[in-house]
């Protein structure tokens, strides 16, 4: 989501260069060709039927839960606590549905309902206690996990087969959640370009005490963003419970808010606010999907894949950031208001919050 | 100055959410430990409790540094695992290689501090993700390199540290750990009031500032990433030589330390708090812990009250930070009419 790169690039700057966004997309291009080719290589086909629905089925899971990771980050805030939520939710799902087909609305929105409340809780404690996102959302997460060990030993409640449906119908190839993902982005991109509240969120990231100055309720966004944060990991718990027809305390082990947010930041999503969007982060959520997909077809270590997803994320965000500095020294700003482009115009935050997502990445 | 403003002073020191704060909850946690079981205070048990806190603390103080100078640190916790794992192995129980482990281990250590720090500066990748990558790739690759389980042994040696120590009349027992901490304590203590201390706190408070007084930045938090990843390496000697090697050594960790270093009234941003404080801070939850056994509460609830905790101890000290701020307009209002006065 390049809108806020639109607004003021310099005329002078080459047409080439191609805006976050897009640049996630062709890194995901690049890798599926080269996976494709990896794959060719060992006499297999990466575009096989069972291989794409493998990739896009991976995919939908970390997607709920990236996408609500998106809203939280873009208000330069963060959510470590959706891998609990995920799996908090999952049980509230299995608990309440319980075998029987005629509560699967009930248990829906119990799980909405429930995540809401961790969200709006999250959102509070930041926007109003003034608690650092990072340890608020932490702490969430150790209370839910702490409640979750003490109440479950290990998986349960039953989901019916209709539910279960939602984790394994297919459409052709496109699994049936990875379909609902890509709307739920589809939803998401319309909101924060379209909505208010959307827009604002980017304000928000881009410098809250501007946004604020502004006329914007910023604690009112920072919660929403929460909210939506929380509500799209229950989301993910539902798929969870669906998929494994119980709920399970333990996928919160699978350390999902890290996966997320690597995700997000993957897909061009500034970690510090204002700047990015859900088309990024699919395209993010997508590589890591492709990147397991390929690791799985050459059988390359489990263990071994954690090392190599380890470095590819922290490879990927030094490629972005060396991109943003190069943008940063090139970039002439105020062109046209007749400022000049001296060094502290070029440093120092500006006025408008859309812009002042187009600073760099070294704060 | 006259006693009654002393003990305001006192008082203000121990309510801004600060270094006092932790040490008066410290206080507070120790006497109700003393009401639930009153031979917790006699010196064996004493030793015992701070044997069993060493580890956190060293991992606080190492976390110190680094939240200090404004990054964050989430890979120490797979790092004392690689580390405990990496020991295992190569000594396989044999006494002589102790000593040849333990310098490659901190070497080892040095070697991820650097990287860390070389990524997070020089390559401009916010700290939180490099060292999330990091504790992916340590994480995966000493799994990968001892195939899933840890395998070999750690020598009597080596666990010295964590496990033994000189025996005495009084105590019992003085265990080595302790001795290792006070040392590390009294370094850390002296390191933050030298002057690479106070370029830390510079660096933390206002990175550019710093810079534009001669800082050299990067080189400032890259020898905090090194420092931390040193003071995993020792937690990693004093818990293996302790707990032994298991797969889980270390996990969560990291965040054990976060929440300790806040705690101890350190702000996430860097430039401000004090090593002091973070160390109250590892102090104030190991002995939450050890109030939890005593209490006999089921070891489940603890992260629950570890996240109550965090919070509000932050929330805390984010109302007492946030308290100063009303004060501003004030001085603005009465300069307006004193001008006014002027130009009458």
């Amino acid at each position: 989501m390049s809108q806020s790169v639109r607004t003021s690039r310099p005329t002078g700057t080459p047409s080439w260069r191609l805006g976050p966004t897009e640049l996630v997309y062709v890194a995901l291009l690049g890798l599926v060709l080269a996976g494709g080719v990896l794959v060719a290589v060992q006499g297999q086909n990466l575009f096989s039927t069972a291989n794409l629905v493998d990739m896009l089925t991976r995919s939908s899971l970390l997607g709920f839960i990236a996408i609500g990771q998106t809203f939280a980050i873009l208000c330069r805030s963060m959510d470590l606590s959706v891998g609990y939520v995920v799996a908090l939710t999952s049980l509230v799902a299995a608990t309440t549905m319980d075998g029987d087909p005629g509560r699967i609305p009930l248990g829906i929105v119990a799980v909405l309902l429930v995540a809401g409340a961790v969200g709006l809780v999250n959102g509070l404690v930041i926007a109003v206690l003034r608690v650092n996102p990072f340890i608020a959302t932490l702490g969430m997460g150790l209370i839910i996990k702490g409640y979750l060990d003490t109440q479950y030993q290990g998986p349960a409640g039953r989901v019916p087969s209709e539910f279960q449906q939602f984790g394994y119908t297919r459409i052709g190839f496109v699994p049936l959640s990875t379909a609902v993902m890509l709307a739920l982005a589809v939803a998401g991109i319309i909101y924060l370009r379209r909505s208010r509240t959307g827009y604002h969120m980017f304000a928000v990231g881009g410098n809250v005490e501007v946004a604020r100055m502004s006329g914007i309720r910023t604690g009112r966004v920072l919660v929403t963003a929460h909210v939506l944060c929380a509500m799209c990991a229950g989301i993910a718990g539902l798929l969870i419970a669906a998929r494994f027809s119980v709920g399970d305390p333990r996928v919160a082990d699978n350390l999902y808010e890290l996966d997320s947010i690597a995700a997000v930041v993957l897909g061009g999503t500034l970690l510090l606010g204002g700047r990015g969007g859900i088309g990024g982060t699919v395209g993010g959520v997508l590589i890591l999907a492709v990147l397991d997909t390929v690791f799985n077809i050459m059988q390359v270590d489990p263990f071994f894949k954690d090392v190599l997803r380890g470095v590819i994320i922290v490879a990927a965000v030094a490629i972005y950031a060396r991109r943003q500095l190069d943008r940063q020294a090139r970039r002439i700003r105020f062109d046209d208001g007749g400022g000049g482009g001296d060094s502290r115009a070029d440093k120092s935050p500006p006025g408008a919050p859309v812009r002042a997502g187009e600073r760099g990445g070294d704060r | 100055m006259n006693p009654r403003s002393r003990t305001a002073d006192v008082l203000s020191r121990v309510f801004t959410g600060g270094t006092g704060t932790v040490y008066a909850l410290l206080l507070i946690i120790f006497t109700v430990i003393f009401f639930v079981n009153a031979s917790f205070l006699e010196p064996p048990s004493l030793m015992a409790f701070l044997k069993n806190a060493a580890p956190l603390v060293l991992l606080a103080i190492g976390q110190y540094f680094v939240i200090a100078s404004g990054e964050l640190d989430l890979s120490v916790g797979s790092l004392v695992g690689a580390q405990v794992v990496i020991a295992a192995r190569l000594i396989d129980g044999e006494e002589s290689r102790t000593v040849p482990v333990l310098l490659l281990m901190l070497a080892f250590g040095v070697l991820v501090g650097l990287v860390n720090g070389l990524v997070t500066t020089l390559l401009k990748v916010q700290s939180l993700i490099t060292t999330l990558g990091m504790m992916l790739v340590l994480f995966g690759a000493v799994r990968f390199w001892t195939g899933g389980a840890p395998t070999g042994a750690l020598s009597d040696a080596f666990r010295q540290p964590g496990r033994g120590g000189i025996d005495m009349p009084v105590v019992r027992q003085l265990p080595w750990a302790l001795l290792i901490l006070i040392g590390f304590v009294v370094l850390a203590i002296v390191l933050m009031r030298s002057s690479f201390g106070k370029t830390l706190i510079a660096t933390g408070d206002n990175d550019r500032a710093a810079s534009f007084s001669g800082v050299r930045v990067w080189q400032v938090r890259t020898t905090a990433f090194v420092l931390s990843s040193v003071m995993a390496t020792f937690a990693a000697i004093l818990i293996g030589g302790f707990a032994g090697v298991t797969a889980q050594v270390g996990q969560g960790l990291e965040f054990s330390a976060i929440t300790a270093v806040v705690l101890g009234g350190v702000v996430l941003g860097g430039g401000r708090g004090t090593v002091i404080g973070a160390m109250g801070g590892a102090l104030a939850l190991q002995a939450l812990f050890t109030l939890f056994n005593q209490l006999a509460l089921p070891s489940t609830l603890r992260p629950s009250v570890q996240g109550v905790i965090i919070i509000a101890a932050v929330a805390y000290a984010a109302r007492e930070h946030a308290r100063p701020r009303p004060a501003k307009p004030p001085p603005k209002a009465e300069q307006s009419p004193r001008t006014t006065a002027i130009t009458n």
